[in-house]
């Protein structure tokens, strides 16, 4: 392959990567914002977090995309193309997470939280220093799948005609021909930047435990948690 | 741009066609990716020698890589490889079943493990044959535990049949990019689509959280 070719890879990864990672933070920050808004004691804050899940859980991550690349431009906005693909991947993939967030903190011991009002901690303090410590271990391992189906999903943005990963090996193979080379290179491709993105999640996981004195079973891939 | 009714109402039949045919992609995926992931999983289970071991890394493989690649390898580079050629719409149902497979077979890896031990050994203790084990006292007590699992991940895949336009499915979501190309109007027909979307997943998945409630999950 020419230098040429190759640069159109090394760009396409960049926009994969800067997809995925940056999906993943605004993401996160959707998922804490619902996921813990729906354990607040105001019932008009937990119905718009409600609304926020089930909606974009409803919508498929394709039809999000169009309608943030080809429908907001009609009312006079152009949003940058990969800002759109980080957008919608992210409201998509912060509406799974929200219920992984909301799940985590239900299952922190009522103990726990009572002893923390025993003790006159503000709401504020309850939930940095006693909730969400605990809760954070328990999130990580459904984190790890949501971030490789956030890896998967980042390629649907080559529908839209955003140069990622996908979008660069369609535009090689078109010139080239090499439709073999091309599709066995994606499918490697992925599954290592998957393994990579496992591998940090992992070390993360051991970090946050530690952080606990907790200890998590040791392995590359751990035990491997069927999300239901 | 404003929202046009007429041209939103003009557009129904055609989007409604749609729905139809990612309906039937879901339905029959699922269909297969039910009956493959039990296979796989079985044999996981018995151990096959070496076809367990091909089936544990196929199964790894398939859940790290995107679908969209996938569907794209089985079309431009599998089928003229074998010398096939299979209809954008086969070739759709046999990628989301063989892709959720590998999701299934997860799903009832955990319902079988979550039978008591104590079954086996009574099954054994009673020398009841191996394929008598699996219909009358496993699978029995598996599946319908798994049931809202599986259901989810229909809901998943329904979600996930649009990017088929890819390969020229004519979906409910291609139908509403076609009605925008002919006339330039794109909000009425994507809103439409959306709304088709929610119109299922959402009543779906309150249905699956009511098994969840009724049957437990695993």
């Amino acid at each position: 392959m020419s230098s040429g070719l190759m640069s159109y890879v090394w760009e396409g990864l960049g926009n994969t990567l800067l997809l995925t990672v940056f999906g993943a933070l605004l993401g996160l920050v959707f998922a804490f914002i619902a996921g813990l808004a729906r354990s607040s004691e105001r019932k008009w804050v937990r119905g718009i977090a409600m609304v926020y899940t089930e909606v974009f859980r409803g919508f498929p991550s394709l039809v999000l995309l169009f309608a943030l690349i080809f429908i907001v431009p009609t009312f006079g906005y152009q949003l940058n193309p990969l800002f759109a693909g980080i957008l919608a991947l992210a409201l998509n993939i912060g509406a799974y997470a929200a219920e992984v967030v909301r799940g985590a903190v239900k299952a922190v011991p009522p103990g726990q939280i009572e002893a923390a009002i025993a003790l006159n901690f503000t709401p504020l303090q309850r939930l940095r220093k006693v909730i969400l410590p605990q809760a954070v271990v328990a999130m990580i391992p459904p984190f790890t799948n949501n971030l490789i189906e956030l890896l998967k999903a980042t390629s649907l943005v080559s529908l839209v005609y955003i140069s990622d990963l996908t979008f660069s090996a369609q535009l090689i193979r078109a010139s080239t021909g090499e439709t073999a080379l091309v599709f066995f290179g994606l499918l490697v491709g992925y599954g290592v930047i998957a393994l990579f993105f496992t591998a940090i999640m992992k070390l993360l996981e051991r970090m946050a435990a530690r952080a606990l004195g907790r200890t998590v079973p040791s392995g590359f891939f751990g035990r491997k948690e069927v999300a239901a | 741009m404003d929202w046009d009714w007429e041209y939103a109402i003009d557009s129904l039949p055609l989007l409604a066609e749609g729905m139809l045919v990612t309906i039937e992609l879901t339905v029959l995926g699922a269909l297969f990716a039910y009956l493959l992931g039990l296979v796989f999983a079985m044999i996981r289970r018995v151990g096959v020698p070496v076809l367990s071991q091909f089936v544990y890394l196929f199964v790894e493989f398939i859940r790290s890589t995107p679908l969209l690649i996938q569907v794209f390898a089985f079309y431009y580079l599998l089928q003229p490889a074998i010398g096939v050629k299979l209809s954008p719409f086969l070739t759709g149902v046999i990628m989301l079943g063989v892709h959720y497979a590998t999701y299934t077979s997860e799903v009832y890896r955990a319902g079988i493990e979550a039978i008591p031990k104590g079954q086996w050994e009574a099954a054994r203790a009673l020398s009841i044959p191996r394929s008598r084990v699996w219909t009358g006292i496993i699978l029995p007590q598996a599946v319908p535990r798994v049931l809202p699992a599986l259901g989810n991940y229909t809901i998943s895949m329904f979600k996930e049949t649009p990017l088929l336009l890819a390969i020229g499915v004519v979906d409910v979501l291609n139908s509403a990019k076609e009605a925008g190309a002919e006339t330039f109007r794109v909000i009425e027909p994507y809103t439409l689509a959306g709304v088709f979307f929610l119109l299922v997943s959402y009543p779906a998945s309150i249905l699956v959280r009511k098994l969840e409630r009724r049957v437990g999950t695993v």
